[in-house]
């Protein structure tokens, strides 16, 4: 049938212009082999497009009909294009011939070379005759040419030469055979390419000339030859678009056509080669709407026009080799950059010729009969060299509409289908599928492509190759089980379970099996009994019978198989979450989490859906550590096909359908296995023995449903409690894979007693009281406690310390004491530690404490010896004892901003105590810097031995005095106290410091210093001396004027007004006697103080620094003794 | 009229199918299959482009040689599909809205029956009833 359909290749390639080069022996003389080479080696696309050919000097070119018609009146066309024609134009008439002849302009024997080149050109008109092909003479040359006008004898020669050889001197070149060959060549290439087009152009016009004596009558077959030819030349010529316009108007011609049976196989021909020049074209031309409209115009108007219906196959041979010819030429500009879309690519074109490739094949396959005798002669004799495009090889050059010969035409019409049922339809089929999967592919459509891939496996099982039929199946099947097409699957399956019975595939046939006897398959019960009775059969060493609708041959080809494979064992795997099997299977741990001591409880439910029951060897569970896949195994003792539930021993996997059973295992899980998860890895369900044939049915993990559930608004409702005694509720048993094994639950009484708020600094007791409540004694009891958190952080952040039985602290801090060993506990008894924490620093700390004891218990005749562990965690909030607050006073216990260097002066800080509990204060200490002295000489600390309670403050006063020294401010040091907390237990604890840091603060300088010694107290009318004691406190000698003011409660002794020096650092002294008037709290008369070298006020500095009243006593009554 | 009417779950399974010759189900249920690659991929562009309301009707899907396949998409991702017959040219996009419209409308109230689980194949009398109307020749 290829030679009705098939484009010649004339027609597919792309024509450039024939160019003939006459006169070079490539053979032998090399120059001419390398001015050949630069013509046709390395012709990219930047290069004009032509084709060269060497021909000899004599080479005979086809003749022209020499008679140039006149009319066209008598002639009937006998068909629409010649077979030859177009190769014709392509390989065998140049447009252009060229001689190449050696001559140089300096040549000795121009007048012969010259003769002898004329009759070269000559022979080669005489072999074109008649024809409008274009001569052109090329001279190679030795030398290079002189710049054009220099060279006269050159310009002469040429002259005589174009005239010699009756040449225009457009047809005259010279090729200096130099260096730079390549460059020359390309410049006579373009040269002949011009003269190529005028030729093309001339052929072109000719044709055209034709059209006016042609009528629509009798000439409908030339209107559409002419054009095609014009269009032709014109793409000889590159001009596509003048192309395209006449291959258009051939096509419009063409349709126009009357069409019969006769005729139907020609016009189909010839349209489907100018629908191909349009279709290429238009792409060309970057227009693939242009491209694709007339594609579709094209197929709407074939589509009917089917013809002789005997040979109908050959509509659907040539609908299917449209397609794929446009699939090709689209596949092909997107190749060149073209974008297409995901509904309108080539893809859908390769399908349809499937489709049609298909029908083809179904048409011949309902109408073609091989022939039962041989013909003669045969009317397909001439089916290779026919002389116009397809025709009938027995009746060629008829066009009227009736054969000419009725016996004839049916015997053409059986040799024709005796050729089509020869060809293997199926090698067509395939190919044009997978162009099309590539694309659909390419073009995101994952579902057409697994469609396309179905229809080719199909395919492939006509094509008897059930392999690759398989093969191809199981690749898509996953899709449609996924997305729950269970028609789609079905259909897939049945061909699956066709090919796996043909090839004797025993894991597929088993797999489908299991497939096709479950609920979500379609089939009939009928159907489903037969496929469980046939994987009985292959599951019991039988060979199954064969499915209906096979070729027999077939049949008879597996059955061989099946039973000589009957005898071999055979374990296989099937995965079941991968397919839809019939069995159903979720196991789950009974708890989230097992304790060490306990046993693992595993529950499997397990559901068949099929129609008779099913009887399965052995369930097993694979955990993720293999030691306890011993305790999770059920072994049915019963063959495959044995009775019913009655008659088992022991494990019982006879399975009714519809029924959910449930296999309990339990086991105790290892000790090395504590805080580990235990998984379900695996679960396996053999069917048949091992010793035979078994397919062990594998679940990952936990199993599950065969389809999971779509998840609806209902099915997040709660679920109704199980109750027990029913029949189990399938869709309430959930799958839990996994579960945890934790530590043995520890017995073991833990009590921490402590006082809460922890004091910043101080050794915070806690009493750990332990109390053993199992029923053994218990060992290696390990304790751990610290701070939580503090490990990781840094050394710094690290401020609490803990300690176990005796508070110390060597300013190394211990955040956590780990693995400390305790004594071994006897049942019932009791164990007291301490534990210490010290805090450095308020806020919230949690502070945890960890037992680990190792403990045998019996379980089941067993001594298993379990780790416990026990964990207490406590929060502990950290408040500062006390606060202190300092003040500064003068000697006059008046509060002052800044002291006076190398005055005495008062500290008085103030302890207040914010803890809620009992304070015990042993000391306090002041630790002065260089700057500050104290007063006294040894002053022990005031607050020895006090105890506060809450709220109570706690003072005393240190006097103190700074050194000679010159800085602004200065820092007083750091005071502190030495304390504990005051209870019953805190006897042996240690004392604890805490420090506060004094205040800094500012001093001055005063010049002089002045003090006042005057006694206690004075009386009245007694004598009350005064001294005044001025000190210099600078390095120079001052001029002092002192004024004594007079006073109402006094009277006085001494210089009122007085004028004097006081050398550096030396004291002056004024002596003043008072006689006190007034009794009481008396002011004392003012002494006024003037510095004559001091700008400042003195006078108001000193009157700060010396008393201002005296305490004046009355005069004692004496007891009268008479009265 | 129609020759198949189809409609598809959110997760893309078939809740619905109905098709008229019977006899060529199996490749009715493959070209509507097939279909949902067009529906999912214009779906997916809208939901990329504009937040604003999609239009539920999807239009022409597939142009094969023999048949249309026209889908809607309901604002919960109901699909539904309708193929005609190619050259059953009485039918223009305006007559494809309006059976759509009445196939959505009989979806609706077959959702409304308390009884029906959504995710269930439909089995309605009155919904069988709404897509025979659409597929019989008047």
């Amino acid at each position: 049938m290829a030679w009705a359909s098939n484009l010649p290749q004339e027609l597919l390639c792309r024509p450039t212009a024939l160019v003939s080069l006459t006169g070079l022996d490539v053979t032998y003389n090399a120059i001419h082999k390398l001015i050949w080479d630069s013509f046709v080696n390395n012709r990219r696309s930047d290069r004009v497009p032509l084709q060269f050919k060497v021909t000899a000097g004599d080479h005979e070119y086809p003749k022209c009909r020499t008679n140039k018609r006149q009319s066209y009146e008598w002639y009937i066309p006998k068909g629409v294009l010649k077979k030859t024609w177009m190769n014709k134009h392509l390989n065998q008439v140049p447009a252009v011939v060229v001689v190449f002849f050696d001559l140089d302009w300096d040549e000795h024997l121009w007048k012969e070379k010259q003769m002898e080149c004329a009759t070269r050109v000559e022979i080669v008109r005489n072999s074109l005759l008649n024809r409008g092909t274009k001569v052109a003479v090329v001279l190679i040359q030795k030398n290079a040419p002189l710049p054009p006008g220099e060279d006269v004898v050159a310009a002469e020669r040429a002259a005589s030469l174009c005239s010699a050889c009756d040449l225009s001197a457009k047809q005259l070149y010279v090729l200096p055979h130099t260096d730079h060959l390549i460059g020359y060549t390309i410049r006579l290439e373009n040269a002949f390419y011009e003269l190529a087009q005028s030729y093309y152009h001339g052929e072109a016009r000719k044709v055209k000339a034709h059209r006016d004596f042609l009528n629509k009558t009798t000439h409908q077959l030339l209107f559409v030859r002419h054009q095609f030819k014009i269009a032709f030349f014109s793409e000889l010529k590159q001009d596509s678009h003048t192309a395209l316009k006449h291959y258009k108007q051939a096509y419009g011609h063409l349709l126009e056509m009357r069409m019969h049976d006769t005729n139907l196989l020609e016009i189909k021909s010839i349209a489907g080669f100018i629908n191909y020049k349009i279709c290429r074209l238009s792409f060309q031309h970057n227009a693939p709407l242009d491209s694709i409209a007339q594609f579709r115009k094209h197929i709407d108007f074939f589509k009917s026009k089917v013809g002789i219906a005997e040979l109908a196959f050959e509509h659907s041979a040539w609908m299917a080799k449209q397609f794929q010819v446009f699939g090709d030429l689209f596949d092909e500009a997107i190749k060149l950059g073209l974008t297409a879309i995901q509904t309108q690519h080539p893809g859908f074109y390769y399908q349809q010729a499937a489709n049609h490739a298909v029908n083809r094949k179904q048409l011949c396959r309902g109408f073609c009969k091989p022939l039962t005798q041989l013909i003669h002669p045969d009317p397909l004799e001439f089916l290779d060299n026919l002389d116009f495009y397809g025709q009938r090889p027995w009746r060629q050059g008829h066009q009227s509409i009736d054969p000419p010969d009725m016996q004839r035409e049916r015997d053409g019409i059986a040799s024709l289908q005796n050729m089509e049922i020869q060809v293997d339809h199926s090698w067509i089929i395939i190919p044009l599928l997978n162009s099309a999967v590539a694309q659909f592919k390419k073009y995101k459509s994952p579902r057409m492509k697994r469609y396309l891939m179905v229809q080719m496996g199909e395919e492939y099982y006509h094509a008897k190759d059930y392999n690759k039929a398989l093969m191809l199946l199981n690749k898509v099947m996953w899709d449609y089980r996924g997305e729950r097409w269970w028609h789609l699957l079905d259909s897939i399956l049945d061909i699956s379970l066709k090919c796996a019975y043909l090839t004797c595939k025993l894991q597929e046939y088993v797999s489908v099996c299991v497939e096709l006897i479950g609920s979500y398959s379609m089939r009939s019960t009928e159907e489903k009994t037969r496929i469980q009775m046939n994987l009985i059969r292959v599951i019991s060493n039988d060979s199954p019978e064969p499915e209906p609708g096979l070729d027999p041959i077939c049949v008879d080809n597996a059955r061989r198989l099946w039973s000589s494979c009957s005898t071999d064992p055979s374990v296989f795997s099937i995965d079941m979450q991968n397919i839809v099997p019939f069995v159903e299977c979720k196991a789950c741990f009974s708890t989230e989490t097992v304790a060490a001591d306990t046993e693992v409880q595993l529950e499997v439910y397990i559901r068949v859906n099929c129609q008779f029951p099913v009887r399965f060897s052995k369930l097993s569970v694979f955990l993720n550590n293999q030691l306890y896949n011993q305790y999770c195994q059920i072994v049915d003792g019963q063959g495959v096909s044995a009775g019913s539930e009655a008659d088992s021993r022991g494990g019982d996997l006879y399975l009714v359908p519809g029924q959910t059973r449930l296999y309990t295992f339990s086991f105790l899980p290892l000790k090395d296995d504590v805080e580990t998860q235990l998984e379900i890895s695996s679960l396996v369900l053999e069917l048949g023995s091992e010793a035979g044939r078994c397919a062990m049915l594998q679940w990952i993990g936990g199993g599950g449903p065969a389809v999971s559930p779509v998840q609806t608004a209902q099915s997040l409702l709660p679920r109704k409690p199980v109750v027990p005694g029913c029949p189990i509720d399938w869709n309430a048993v959930d799958v839990r894979a996994a579960t945890r094994i934790v530590p043995r639950k520890a017995k073991l009484d833990v009590v921490i007693q402590h006082e809460p708020p922890c004091l910043l600094n101080e050794f915070y007791l806690l009493r750990l009281d332990m109390t053993n409540n199992e029923d053994t004694d218990i060992e290696d009891i390990r304790l751990s406690f610290g701070i939580q958190g503090d490990e990781t952080a840094s050394e710094s952040e690290q401020t609490s310390h803990v300690c176990l039985e005796t508070p110390e602290f060597d300013n190394v801090v211990e955040y956590s004491r780990e693995d400390v060993a305790l004594v071994k506990l006897g049942t019932g008894k009791k164990l007291s530690r301490r534990l210490f924490v010290k805090n450095m620093q308020i806020g919230t700390k949690v502070l945890f404490v960890k037992l680990v004891y190792t403990v045998a218990v019996t379980k089941t005749q067993q001594i298993i010896t379990c780790t416990c562990e026990q964990n207490e965690t406590i929060s502990l909030t950290t408040v500062t004892p006390f606060e202190v607050s300092v003040k500064l006073n003068s000697l006059k216990f008046e509060q002052i901003e800044a002291i006076q260097i190398e005055e005495p002066f008062l500290l008085l800080p103030e302890l207040k105590c914010t803890s809620p509990w009992l304070v015990e204060l042993q000391s306090s200490q002041l630790q002065m810097t260089p700057f500050v002295q104290s007063a006294d000489e040894d002053a022990p600390s005031q607050l020895q031995g006090v105890c506060l309670k809450k709220s109570e403050c706690a003072a005393e006063c240190i006097c103190l005095q700074t050194v000679h020294c010159i800085q602004p401010s200065i820092s007083l040091g750091t005071y502190t106290v030495y304390w504990r907390r005051h209870t019953d237990e805190s006897k042996d604890l240690p004392f604890v410091t805490t420090s506060f840091p004094l205040p800094i603060v500012n001093t001055e300088h005063v010049p002089i210093s002045m003090e006042l010694r005057l006694p206690a107290y004075g009386s009245v009318k007694n004598l009350l001396p005064l001294c005044y004691v001025i000190n210099n406190r600078t390095a120079y000698p001052q001029e002092m004027e002192v004024t004594m003011e007079a006073n109402d409660s006094f009277m006085f002794s001494g210089n009122k007004q007085f004028h004097f020096r006081i050398l550096p650092s030396k004291a002056y002294n004024l002596t003043y006697n008072l006689f006190p008037l007034v009794a009481g709290h008396v002011a004392l008369p003012k002494l006024h103080v003037n510095m004559l070298r001091y700008q400042g006020n003195i006078d108001l500095i000193t009157q700060k620094m010396i008393p201002t009243h005296v305490f004046i006593k009355p005069t004692g009554k004496t007891l009268d003794s008479s009265g | 009229m129609a020759v198949c009417v189809a409609v598809i779950a959110k997760e893309n399974y078939p809740l619905y199918i109905k098709t008229i010759p019977t006899d060529n189900e199996l490749k009715f249920q493959y070209t509507v299959h097939t279909s949902l690659d067009v529906v999912e991929e214009k779906i997916s562009s809208v939901g990329k482009n504009t937040n604003d309301l999609r239009e539920l009707y999807l239009g022409l899907l597939y142009p094969t040689e023999d048949y249309k396949v026209y889908g809607y998409v309901t604002n919960t991702k109901v699909k539904f599909v309708i193929v005609v017959e190619s050259s059953n040219t009485s039918l223009r996009d305006n007559e494809i809205r309006g059976m759509f419209r009445k196939l959505h409308n009989g979806y609706v109230d077959m959702l409304c029956n308390p009884f029906y689980t959504p995710g269930e194949n439909i089995t309605s009398r009155l919904f069988d009833n709404t897509v025979l109307s659409m597929m019989q020749q008047d």
